[in-house]
């Protein structure tokens, strides 16, 4: 290859990853923004509404006071670990949209083991809060590490299950055609929410737990570890923190649109549904999926960290492990095992 | 070819050097920091060499759990590494005796590999192109066929591995009241609450 290919390609690539990060970081202002919304209208109260109309803009009121802010680095700090955890957090959870596909080959690396790509990265985040909560050098956020160190290795087990019975179902790794197998000229019915019902709810569940979300917010719990690993944060290292933490939300609830809701694809199989852009689908999926979490966030209290663990291990582990057998063994008793021969 | 060279070098040398901060950085978080960054470099080698499947689930079962578990263990240790430091002249010489027997070996089992040249003449499954079959598939193909009696000793192994971990380790205590979620829901209004009508200035 020409030096100048080379060049070409590399601008390309970092052209698409910029429009990719613009357009993801807009999308999550205003995701924080409609969970800031449901929160208070469950709880009847308003939420914000001052900065710009119906508080459009307070999103970004808000990443200018953080990050106009002073940081605070306490003395007994590891500093520079201090420092690398919310930069770690943020950009692990950023990477794992290199891979998602928003629209029929709008991926920008649409690589073969998509799915184990996305896997691998999710099970990184949980280094930014280890090495947070270790690098404050104090009580409270060394207990939201060791917490949420247990929680994020007990959930991945069971989403990784869940990994496993959709794959078998799709017959490849490669998200693009994870979503293509779910095309089946049957519309919202096609979808594997449907046959893989008890695994969605798992998903679902697990997705939460695994970024840290209320109900399983208990690495962060205000009522015990008064912000858990977070505590001696401030000001763009907290920014980066809340950043990482709720890219990761979108990620699982992207994630989810892929693997049970069909990705790009249209509910209704037929003429003016098929025209709306595949992109447009997708958003409105992901975003379906993000206000039940924040719905979930205001209607539920938190969980107690025994039950949370129960929960893991004695409930969520053997109920995928057994639907694991349970659809393998009805793929091959019906046949419909793709790629075997 | 040449970017793929270029991303050799940094891949070979940042594990080369990470591998050495293992052993030589003075804290032992940090060791383990270094160590997840040398796998997470394997893993780039692996990408390289076209092992994506390899690549992937080294980082998910190496980085994502198993040194997670380390950096738990090495957290919660309270090591003195000034007392650990002491005898270290004292063991040099035996230390670096087996070191050295060690890598001669090493290099010794190494240039003296050779792949058995009747292996190449008869491959048993044949090997398809990269751009048929995706490696996955492949992996798939012969350690769900051919080496499926070891993949479920394996499985095995590791089984009795961690019912042995388990039973080490579990101690029923007693005394200790745990929440029992199936009786909790099984409490209907019957069962939980009484209701009763108080006289007047007696009690119940």
């Amino acid at each position: 290859m020409e030096l100048g290919d080379i060049l070409l390609a590399v601008a390309i690539m970092l052209g698409k990853s910029l429009l990719m990060l613009v357009a993801l970081l807009i999308f999550i202002a205003y995701a924080l923004y409609a969970d800031r919304k449901v929160w208070a209208a469950v709880q009847l109260r308003r939420g914000p509404n001052v900065v710009g109309p119906w508080g459009l803009f307070q999103s970004f009121a808000d990443l200018l006071k953080f990050v106009l802010k002073e940081p605070v680095i306490p003395a007994p700090a590891n500093k520079g670990m201090f420092l690398l955890a919310p930069l770690v957090m943020c950009t692990l959870s950023l990477a794992a949209w290199a891979v998602i596909p928003l629209n029929a080959g709008w991926a920008i690396a649409d690589i073969n083991v998509g799915i184990l790509y996305i896997f691998a990265i999710s099970s990184l985040g949980v280094y930014g809060v280890i090495m947070g909560g270790w690098a404050s050098n104090s009580k409270y956020p060394f207990l939201g590490a060791l917490r949420s160190a247990a929680q994020m290795v007990s959930y991945e087990v069971s989403i990784g299950f869940v990994i496993v019975t959709v794959l078998m179902c799709a017959g490849t790794l490669n998200l693009s055609a994870i979503v293509e197998s779910q095309n089946t000229g049957l519309g919202i019915l096609g979808w594997y929410w449907l046959p893989l019902f008890p695994m969605f709810v798992v998903f679902f569940i697990s997705a939460m737990a695994e970024t840290n979300r209320p109900p399983f917010d208990l690495p962060e719990a205000e009522s015990e570890l008064v912000a858990g690993y977070m505590v001696e944060y401030s000001s763009t290292p907290y920014l980066l923190f809340m950043l990482g933490e709720y890219v990761a939300i979108m990620t699982m609830c992207a994630l989810g649109t892929i693997l049970f809701l069909g990705g790009w694809l249209s509910p209704i199989p037929f003429a003016p549904f098929t025209w709306v852009p595949g992109v447009i689908w997708f958003v409105l999926k992901a975003s379906f999926l993000f206000i039940l979490i924040a719905m979930v966030k205001a209607l539920v209290p938190r969980y107690r960290y025994d039950q949370l663990m129960r929960l893991g291990w004695k409930v969520f582990l053997p109920l995928s492990l057994a639907m694991v057998v349970i659809v393998a063994a009805v793929l091959m008793v019906t046949g419909n095992a793709p790629g075997v021969r | 070819m040449t970017v793929t060279a270029a991303f050799f070098y940094l891949f070979a040398t940042i594990t080369i050097a990470s591998g050495f901060m293992v052993i030589a950085s003075r804290n032992p978080v940090q060791s383990v920091l270094f160590l997840i960054l040398a796998f997470v470099n394997a893993a780039g080698l692996f990408l390289l060499m076209g092992a994506e499947f390899l690549a992937m689930i080294l980082v998910i079962v190496y980085v994502g759990a198993v040194a997670v578990l380390f950096l738990f263990v090495v957290m919660m240790l309270d090591v003195d590494f000034a007392a650990l430091r002491q005898g270290f002249l004292q063991y040099l010489p035996i230390g670096g005796l087996i070191g050295l027997i060690l890598l001669l070996e090493l290099i010794l089992v190494v240039g003296t590999y050779t792949i058995d040249p009747r292996l190449v003449l008869t491959p048993v499954v044949p090997i398809p192109a990269a751009d048929i079959m995706t490696n996955t598939e492949a992996i798939g193909q012969v350690l769900y066929t051919r080496f499926f009696y070891f993949f479920q000793a394996a499985g095995l192994i590791l089984l009795v591995a961690m019912i042995g971990a388990i039973v080490l380790t579990l101690r029923e205590r007693v005394g200790v009241r745990r929440q029992d979620i199936s009786k909790q829901n099984a409490r209907t209004q019957e069962t939980a609450v009484e209701v009763r009508k108080v006289p007047f200035r007696q009690g119940i």
